[in-house]
């Protein structure tokens, strides 16, 4: 007779002192682990639940404008500073990790139109109402010393928006036309028209460099380059657009916000037709700016509120708002992908977390772990539609909400117009025009 | 690569030119030939890399050679088992959670390259898990006799004898003649033991080290015991309700919309305790809230035969009609009725993997049933039938048929034509039950209890997340936490449980569907090919008109691709009827003498 019967060594399972961690042998075999897709699901959900219950995306308010934020501009080289320019000529220097502001100048007479900061971060130019463009020390200046500028450009028009080139002392203004200036001299290398009246921004192409866009309040978004002589092409759409924002990754992309509530995202190659409509706001976008990694964007708008949007998708993940905050102005995503800087009419800059229910700190390995784990069982069960359902549950404003259904019945109404026209004419007489076809006007080489 | 019957084709037709090769050839060809790797039994994964290899492309394999020529030692000697080690095909397979998806021909790219990524990832865990079973430190035990020697006349007494002394002490009695018989059910880690006398008696014990957690008398009669979650709490079903008790004895509950109760069965990760009744009601109690989820009047009698699927928590109730019926939570009616007897059904138990279910009737007759797909695959007759079942976690059957107890091995796979194990209890069985990772198999008797030595019925490598013997208390309470929050919801309760994971294509379709009536065109419509304009000449009138073509006709290539592939596949079918059908005939029966 030959038998063996299982019999355990109790010290192989157990601990050997108390300061020993526990000992937990696994056995991965699947029929150990019954219900494995309903258990995984429940995990899912409570995750999913948990992350609404955490977030809590608003973190600081930045007050000391004694007027609407008009602009803001990231630092190059510090994320922690912040340059935000009110209404009322003043730019104020903050320091985010404190909350404070570090520095104050009354930089122009009348608005704070643009703002940005040299690549090498070591200056910085503002633009205003007064028709100045003026270059302005990093260094607040010593005990005594009064606030200077390095430089001041006086020009003919109103400049109502600046950007610097990445690499090199050249930076374009806009207004009446797109001016590209040397930081040398004091008139404009070349300008570009393109038989428009103004230009509400202008941003140089973080990847080929050499490149422009720009809004004009023709309704048009023109495209240069800096190295000819004359505009490349423009598409003119059904509303203005306010600003546009190059996508850092891929560069070709860049999304416009418009009058018409949406935001469009274009391939550079392809302007006849928008890449991804936006929508959600419920009124003019007024700002854009893209997250460090390319994969999302925040847009500010006039109904108080900021959305963040996936670059591909057609609404947003989340919405931001809160009882105090007015018209969004200008907002701007950090460096390093963590915060979200909004600034607004009532004086305010708020800082908010990209990623709402995001523990900020640092993280332990065991709960970093269980972070990843609970985000990719959220990504897998999130076409469930009790985990979709509170996935995409906002809170919203009663006003906004009713008016996101106010929108939704007239869109509807407008459809089911279409369609019975449809109906009822010749097969082919009236096609159907896509979302995206629909705000295109034409557009000019 | 060419299958034997080809190469004779070649070799008869050598002057004539081969027919140009088909892609339904070329499938089958494959088909074969993995047919013959399996035949060759015990595959290993590098055959299998093997086969790969050979149908990549010449210019891989050239690539592949460099790499392992440029791996060679200064020595000049090379590795003898390059590449990384081979996983033995069974243990791949037991860790296979599903086919690998077909591939549709104009699969959108992101979709393609997100299914390709998501296949990947999953085949490297279950490479993983299967490495890592390697490492796994225990066997499961095992009882060989000798020459002519039945492993079932080998007594009790003599296996605890030859076996150490702590495995030696798991055999023993427990005389209580006085308020027998008694009903057992072991805690889900395998510590702890229940016993609950018909005449009362409830007591608790820590059954390895022997250690009496509780003794009460409830002063009635008791008709099951079960413990809950973990070995806190339990639940006794007496003469009229069901009173809920914890390891010290004391009553935490008496749960009176439960009457009656005859039998208990414990759902543990759903936290529902199913009871049946002699009124004919199964009830589901959620004991992590104390709500009754569900009262199911079942109309069928009194209910004392039950038994739960682990695999997906289904319950199975036996009837003194010869039926079994299916029951879940979230439905009035059974799932499904099978008439399994010719008499009344007196046990029901199903295995783990939710695959067999064993039965024994009052025609003393046992019988196993595929219960996947409801198809009866077994049937043996035992002298006095079968009062009480239990299935072990490595698929030992026990049967108590009177006193004597006898397991079973391998009921499945081959014919049984004796007990791996028989042992003589001193009453009447009452209750049987094989502790979780352990050779025991607890039963109770009309004189109490006897721990039986089953070698090879325990799972010998434990899940310490899941059930874990040798927690501390400690580890228990953060269990405890865990497993409330994975609580699956009673409505999840489906007789197949990876239901969830499945993409529900009807309720898309029909919201497809919705979408178009609302939007008046269908968004998801394939856009009209426009070719793209050519440079250089090439995008003549004639070469423009013929791309349209070919996309045009990709469509209707799918669509006879399909139909010849189902054509070969019909073909085949009936061939292999035909087959079947040779051999039968040529076994005779008696009737066929009728025929002309």
């Amino acid at each position: 007779m030959k038998v063996k019967l299982l019999s355990r060594n109790p010290d192989d399972y157990v601990r050997e002192t108390k300061l020993d961690i526990q000992r937990v042998p696994r056995n991965y075999d699947p029929t150990l682990h019954p219900f494995e897709v309903s258990r995984e699901y429940t995990r899912a959900l409570n995750a999913t639940k948990l992350e609404r219950v955490f977030a809590k995306p608003f973190l600081a308010s930045l007050d000391g404008h004694r007027d609407g934020v008009n602009c803001m501009a990231k630092h190059t080289k510090s994320l922690s500073t912040l340059f935000s320019g009110s209404c009322d000529g003043e730019v104020k220097v903050w320091d985010l990790t404190k909350h404070e502001c570090v520095r104050t100048l009354q930089a122009h007479e009348g608005f704070v139109r643009g703002m940005v900061v040299r690549y090498c971060g070591t200056s910085f130019f503002t633009v205003g109402d007064d028709k100045t463009i003026k270059q302005w020390k990093m260094e607040a200046p010593g005990y005594g010393e009064e606030e200077e500028p390095l430089n001041t450009i006086l020009g003919k028009t109103v400049f109502t928006g600046l950007d610097h080139h990445q690499k090199e002392g050249v930076f374009a203004t806009c207004g009446q036309q797109v001016d590209i200036w040397d930081e040398q001299r004091s008139s404009p290398v070349r300008s570009f028209t393109w038989g428009v009246d103004s230009f509400s921004s202008v941003r140089f192409n973080p990847v080929e460099t050499e490149l422009l866009a720009s809004c004009a309040s023709d309704r048009s978004i023109v495209l240069y380059d800096m190295r000819e002589s004359a505009p490349l092409k423009k598409v003119i759409m059904t509303m203005r657009s306010n600003t546009l924002c190059w996508n850092p990754m891929e560069a070709y992309y860049f999304t416009c916000s418009n009058e018409d509530y949406n935001l469009y995202t274009y391939d550079m190659r392809h302007l006849d037709r928008p890449i991804t409509v936006h929508m959600d706001h419920v009124s003019a976008v007024l700002d854009l700016d893209y997250s460090p990694t390319g994969k999302e964007f925040v847009s500010a708008s006039f109904d108080k509120t900021i959305r963040i949007f996936p670059k591909d998708g057609g609404h947003s993940r989340e919405v931001y708002h809160t009882k105090r905050m007015q018209h969004v102005i200008c907002i701007k995503w950090s460096a390093d992908n963590k915060y979200i800087l909004s600034g607004s009419d009532e004086m305010n800059i708020r800082l908010w977390k990209a990623n709402a229910a995001e523990k900020l700190g640092v993280l332990s390995p065991r709960e970093r772990e269980a972070t990843n784990y609970s985000q990719k069982l959220k990504e897998k069960f999130q076409h469930h539609p009790q985990i979709r359902r509170i996935a995409h549950h906002r809170h919203l404003p009663k006003n906004i909400y009713h008016q996101t259904k106010e929108l939704r019945i007239m869109k509807e109404a407008r459809r089911r117009k279409e369609r019975n026209v449809r109906k009822h004419s010749r097969p082919g007489a009236v096609p159907v025009v896509s979302e995206k076809e629909k705000h295109i006007v034409t557009v000019l080489k | 690569m060419a299958s034997p019957g080809e190469a004779t084709v070649s070799v008869s037709h050598v002057g004539k030119k081969l027919p140009p090769a088909r892609y339904w050839q070329e499938t089958q060809e494959k088909e074969k030939d993995e047919n013959k790797v399996g035949e060759g039994g015990g595959r290993t994964e590098e055959a299998l890399q093997q086969a790969e290899q050979k149908t990549q492309k010449t210019k891989k394999r050239k690539q592949d050679q460099t790499q392992i020529d440029g791996k060679k030692f200064i020595s000049g000697k090379s590795d003898p088992f390059p590449g990384p080690a081979p996983i033995p095909e069974d243990r791949m397979q037991k860790f296979k959670r599903k086919d690998k998806t077909k591939k549709h021909r104009r699969q959108h790219y992101k979709l393609k390259d997100m299914i390709a990524r998501s296949e990947e990832a999953s085949e490297m865990a279950q490479k993983q898990s299967a490495r890592f079973d390697l490492l796994l430190p225990e066997d499961a035990g095992f009882l060989e006799g000798d020459e002519d020697e039945d492993t079932c006349t080998i007594s009790q007494e003599d296996i605890a004898d030859v076996v150490d002394i702590t495995s030696g002490a798991k055999y023993f009695n427990l005389k209580l003649s006085q308020f027998g018989p008694y009903r057992v059910d072991y805690s889900k880690t395998g510590r702890h033991l229940l016993l609950g006398g018909r005449r009362g008696h409830v007591a608790c014990v820590d059954w390895q080290s022997k250690q009496l957690l509780c003794e009460i008398n409830v002063m009635e009669s008791i008709n099951d015991v079960k413990w809950l979650h973990s070995e806190a709490m339990y639940a006794v079903a007496q003469k009229k309700w069901l009173h809920i008790y914890d390891s010290n004895g004391i009553e935490l509950h008496c749960i009176r919309k439960f009457n009656d109760v005859l039998r208990m069965q414990f759902l543990p990760y759903h936290f529902l305790l199913a009871t049946a009744s002699a009124t004919s009601f199964l009830q589901y109690l959620d004991v992590s809230v104390g709500k009754e989820v569900a009262a199911i009047c079942t109309k069928t009698g009194r209910l004392d035969v039950m038994c739960q699927n682990p695999h997906n928590a289904i319950i199975h109730l036996g009837h003194p009609n010869g039926t079994v019926t299916l029951w879940s939570p979230n439905q009035k009616e059974a799932l499904a009725k099978m008439l399994c007897h010719q008499g009344g059904v007196r046990s029901v138990t199903v295995d783990k993997t939710g695959t067999y279910m064993v039965t024994s009737g009052m025609d003393k007759k046992l019988k196993l049933y595929d219960i996947r797909a409801f198809k009866p695959l077994k049937s043996f007759f035992l002298p006095a039938g079968a009062s009480c079942l239990s299935l072990s976690q490595r698929g030992l059957l026990s049967a108590a048929t009177g006193d004597i107890v006898q397991v079973y091995k391998d009921v499945w796979s081959t014919p049984v034509t004796k007990p791996y194990m028989a042992h003589r209890a001193q009453g009447t069985v009452w209750g049987l039950h094989f502790c979780p990772f352990e050779d025991v198999l607890g039963v109770g008797h009309g004189d109490g209890f006897t721990s039986m030595l089953v070698p090879g019925a325990g799972e010998p490598n434990f899940d310490g997340l899941d059930a874990n013997p040798y927690r501390s208390a400690r580890q228990r309470q953060e269990w405890e936490v865990k497993a409330l929050l994975e609580k699956i919801q009673p409505e999840l309760i489906t007789l197949d449980p990876n239901e969830l994971g499945q993409v529900d294509h009807a309720t898309f379709q029909q919201r497809h569907q919705d979408r178009v009536q609302a939007l008046g065109f269908d968004p998801l419509a394939k856009e009209k090919f426009i070719p793209k304009f050519k440079k250089k000449g090439r995008s003549s009138a004639g070469s423009v008109e013929r791309r349209k073509k070919q996309v045009a006709h990709e469509d209707q290539r799918d669509i006879i691709r399909k139909t010849v592939e189902d054509k070969m596949k019909m073909e085949k079918e009936r061939e292999e009827r035909e087959k079947k059908k040779a051999v039968l005939s040529s076994s005779r029966s008696a009737l066929d003498r009728f025929k002309k």
